[in-house]
């Protein structure tokens, strides 16, 4: 395997709308949880969730691509633009078929999706606008990012709901092997449309609550659902050599393991196998339990499989064995882009030595034998974290990812 | 070289005109187009009124009604067509090792009709913007994240090794059998249930497709509609369905004596970098895809024996694909037939990849070549043997399948007869 390394992060959620506002608030346990404003949910069993209230797409999307393009997408433009700037690269001095674009999405563009459906049933099939086709579909971003970037390479899309973001930068690492010197990678997300969350009532995985501090509450005994989350993360991705030969000396990390599992349909008798996708990736990574230091998880907030991940976890690394943390009870959960968006957050945990915090967590379940960081940020000598994600259906990824050696 | 092989063993197709790879097969080589005017919606009011559909009853085929009832029709057509390909792979659920099962699902736009279904009850036909959650189904979200057609794949098979959907829009299908044969050269998994599938026969589809001007207009000749590389040619033709493979490592294939009835030798996707959806006439970047595939089979020009066209049945399409393949190809691609069974099952979208795959697959087992149908002026600017009309007997050891898509995703795949078989 040729090391894989991130040169560069674009990040952004609803607590920090670029990668260093959002790394300094996510360290000071500073959430972006409020209630929803894109539209009325008066009427919903739900109330809160992570908007990007204060993040204007005209000032990140050319006019005439904004009207071609939907929330995901202006996230994903923002953000891989942020990223291409961090990692000082000059796509042009790079070979055109050697750069790729992968990228994780679940629900596509649900609010220009919501949008013409309703022109077509209220108005008439002639009203549906040109851009509908490709503003919603679930490969519009890697689209538009291939475009703006001239990227030439392989240029494709995973859909493995939540753990997708995690399964985009495996996907991108395999081609990295095979001959891509780099790859834009992650996904950003955005639900935030009536159609997308109603969609997800019946799941029973929304949290109903009204209080931001009581509503996303992974692994505690109160847990009773998730937050809906916007943003994510694109990251660089470079093989190191090439990264080397112009000049990079301190990459953010090394992307060295990486696996995936499904679970059994439930009542066929067989366990979950989150706890698999953890201990391929690490061994993947070429390493062993105990060199993990931190772990990112999935934190899904619903009792049955916060028990899930917290055995898979003590399993792995033996009950209390590792810090776990879960930032993205400051962001709620953010589909494609979560997993993108908690390797970025690894990443810069261990660049700092800070772990930050799972946020408003207060009783973790006592049946649960795993040491999650609460309250407030842990500083900690970090070398390697193991990232989880979980996808709605039972879709399981893990990421390990190693800081820079430098 | 790479330690392992990928041979395809298992086949199994849902496409209009016939269900079943035998079905399939007969329908291709007969040259008869299945589209028709609609009859899953009634299509007044719309640009093109004409789709390739498939005559379709579930529990004809095997699901039980509370698969019927979870699934959207793009979820059943992947189940039904997985389980045709693992029965035919002379494979069991009991025979495959979960751990080492992974699951690719190629799927350009979800499960259109579920989601368009359930938003039509929400909104009450388009008259509410808060839409009622009291009236939101069970599996509603699976509508929404097409994730779900991976979770049905594997549980039809019990498969607990990686698995996900690949959502490159139009060149998905071919992209999900490149993205399962990479999870067996590099080990991931022993055996790979993939293909893809789409059923996006629905108002929301038709209009979107006739916003940008792309489909046919021949309404008054629906099985004349799509005319890939005719001079007269008007647009595409949507149509649905679904093919699915068994792929497994070469030699425990022969180990267990498996018929097989093809490798994947070769895959590759780039990019235009142009447009979302133009393309350029010169098919720069589609001959790129084509010449690393064939690079990466070892194969040169002159070992193709056959190329599936991507041939949507628009102008923009039949110029670009038709030089990318001279690009790639040189002299050989005037000798090479080359046909658009797009002709006779429509373009599903994320669906035909696969089903076009299933076609070279075919091609290669029978020694036959599917024709173009509808070609009868061909355009002057395309001058390729597309195989007008009607299927011919023509001796095929190796298949080129191409597909072009929105993104300006451009993709190639190369099938060849497991070499130990070839004459």
């Amino acid at each position: 395997m040729k090391p894989v390394v991130v040169t560069g992060i674009g990040a952004l959620a609803s607590n920090g709308m670029s990668t260093e506002t959002y790394w300094s608030a996510t360290v000071d346990g500073t959430a972006g949880i409020g209630p929803i404003s894109r539209f009325e949910p008066e009427t919903y069993p739900i109330a809160l969730a992570g908007e990007m209230a204060s993040f204007d797409p005209k000032e990140h999307v050319p006019s005439r691509l904004l009207v071609e393009t939907s929330m995901m997408s202006h996230l994903a433009i923002a953000a891989a633009d942020a990223a291409l700037a961090d990692a000082k690269l000059v796509t042009s001095a790079l070979p055109e078929y050697e750069m790729a674009v992968i990228t994780a999405n679940a629900t596509g563009g649900v609010e220009v999706g919501q949008r013409e459906l309703q022109k077509l049933w209220s108005e008439g099939p002639e009203h549906v606008s040109a851009y509908m086709s490709i503003a919603w579909f679930y490969a519009a971003t890697t689209g538009q990012l291939s475009i703006r970037h001239k990227m030439r390479g392989h240029c494709g899309v995973v859909v493995s709901e939540q753990a997708g973001g995690l399964d985009a930068i495996g996907h991108a690492r395999r081609l990295l092997n095979q001959g891509h010197r780099m790859a834009l990678a992650g996904g950003t997300e955005s639900t935030m449309a009536p159609a997308g969350l109603v969609a997800q009532i019946p799941t029973g995985h929304l949290s109903p609550r009204k209080d931001p501090a009581r509503a996303y509450l992974p692994f505690d005994v109160d847990a009773v659902g998730y937050l809906p989350g916007e943003g994510g993360a694109i990251l660089v991705l470079e093989e190191a050599g090439s990264a080397q030969a112009r000049g990079v000396t301190q990459p953010y990390g090394e992307i060295v393991g990486y696996a995936a599992t499904f679970d059994p349909r439930p009542g066929r008798g067989r366990p979950p196998t989150l706890w698999r996708a953890a201990e391929q990736a690490v061994a993947d990574a070429g390493l062993t339990p105990a060199d993990i230091d931190v772990v990112f998880a999935d934190a899904y907030g619903i009792p049955s499989l916060d028990r899930v991940e917290a055995d898979a976890i003590a399993a792995v690394f033996g009950p209390r064995g590792v810090p776990v943390t879960a930032p993205k009870t400051m962001t709620g959960r953010l589909y494609g882009g979560g997993g993108a968006l908690d390797v970025a957050t690894a990443l810069l945990s261990i660049r700092d030595g800070v772990i930050p915090p799972t946020v408003n967590v207060t009783s973790v379940d006592p049946e649960y034998q795993i040491d999650l960081v609460l309250g407030e940020s842990r500083p900690a000598p970090l070398r390697h974290a193991l990232v989880l994600g979980r996808g709605y259906g039972g879709f399981n990824a893990a990421i390990v990812v190693k800081g820079n050696d430098n | 070289m790479r330690a392992r092989r990928v041979a395809i063993t298992g086949l199994g197709v849902v496409a209009p005109g016939g269900i079943g790879r035998k079905a399939f097969w007969e329908r291709l080589t007969s040259g008869q187009s299945a589209s028709r005017r609609i009859t899953l919606f009634d299509p007044t009011g719309f640009r093109c009124q004409v789709a390739a559909e498939v005559d379709f009853d579930p529990a004809q085929y095997g699901l039980s009604p509370q698969e019927i009832r979870r699934m959207d029709r793009t979820a059943q057509f992947a189940v039904v067509a997985t389980r045709e390909a693992l029965a035919d792979s002379g494979l069991t659920t009991d025979e495959l090792v979960p751990e080492r099962t992974a699951v690719a699902v190629g799927n350009a736009v979800g499960c259109t009709m579920g989601l368009e279904n359930e938003y039509v009850v929400l909104s009450d036909g388009g008259q509410k913007w808060l839409v009622d959650h009291e009236y939101a189904v069970p599996h509603g979200y699976d509508y929404f994240a097409p994730s779900s057609l991976g979770r049905e794949v594997a549980w039809a098979t019990h498969a607990e090794g990686p698995t996900a959907v690949v959502s490159s829009g139009c060149t998905s299908g071919i992209d999900a059998l490149g993205y399962a044969a990479e999870l067996l050269w590099e080990g991931s998994a022993d055996v790979v249930i993939a293909g893809s599938t789409d059923a996006p026969i629905s108002p929301i589809t038709q209009a979107c497709f006739d916003a940008i001007k792309a489909t046919s207009t021949l309404n008054d000749q629906p099985d004349r509609a799509c005319q890939p590389f005719d001079n007269e040619r008007r647009g595409l033709v949507l149509g649905e369905g679904s093919a699915f493979f068994i792929l497994e490592d070469t030699a425990a294939a022969r180990r267990r004596g498996a018929h097989i009835y093809c490798e994947i030798v070769g895959y590759a996707s780039r990019a235009n970098a142009f447009h979302m959806t133009g393309l350029k006439p010169d098919g720069r970047e589609m001959a790129e895809a084509i010449r690393v595939a064939m690079d990466q089979a070892q194969l040169n020009p002159d070992d193709i024996d056959y190329i599936n066209a991507h041939g949507s049945g628009t102008r923009q399409n039949d110029r670009h694909e038709t030089a990318a393949v001279k690009t790639s190809l040189g002299a050989r691609a005037y000798d090479v037939p080359m046909s658009s069974i797009k002709s006779m099952v429509g373009h599903s979208l994320g669906g035909i990849g696969s089903i076009e795959i299933a076609a070279c697959a075919l091609a290669i087992e029978h020694d036959v070549v599917p024709p173009t149908a509808n070609l009868y002026t061909r355009d002057p600017e395309c001058d390729l043997d597309y195989v007008p009309l009607t299927a011919r007997d023509h001796r095929t050891d190796a298949a080129l399948s191409v597909g072009s898509g929105f993104g300006g995703f451009q993709s190639a795949i190369v099938v060849a007869a497991d070499s130990g078989d070839r004459r």
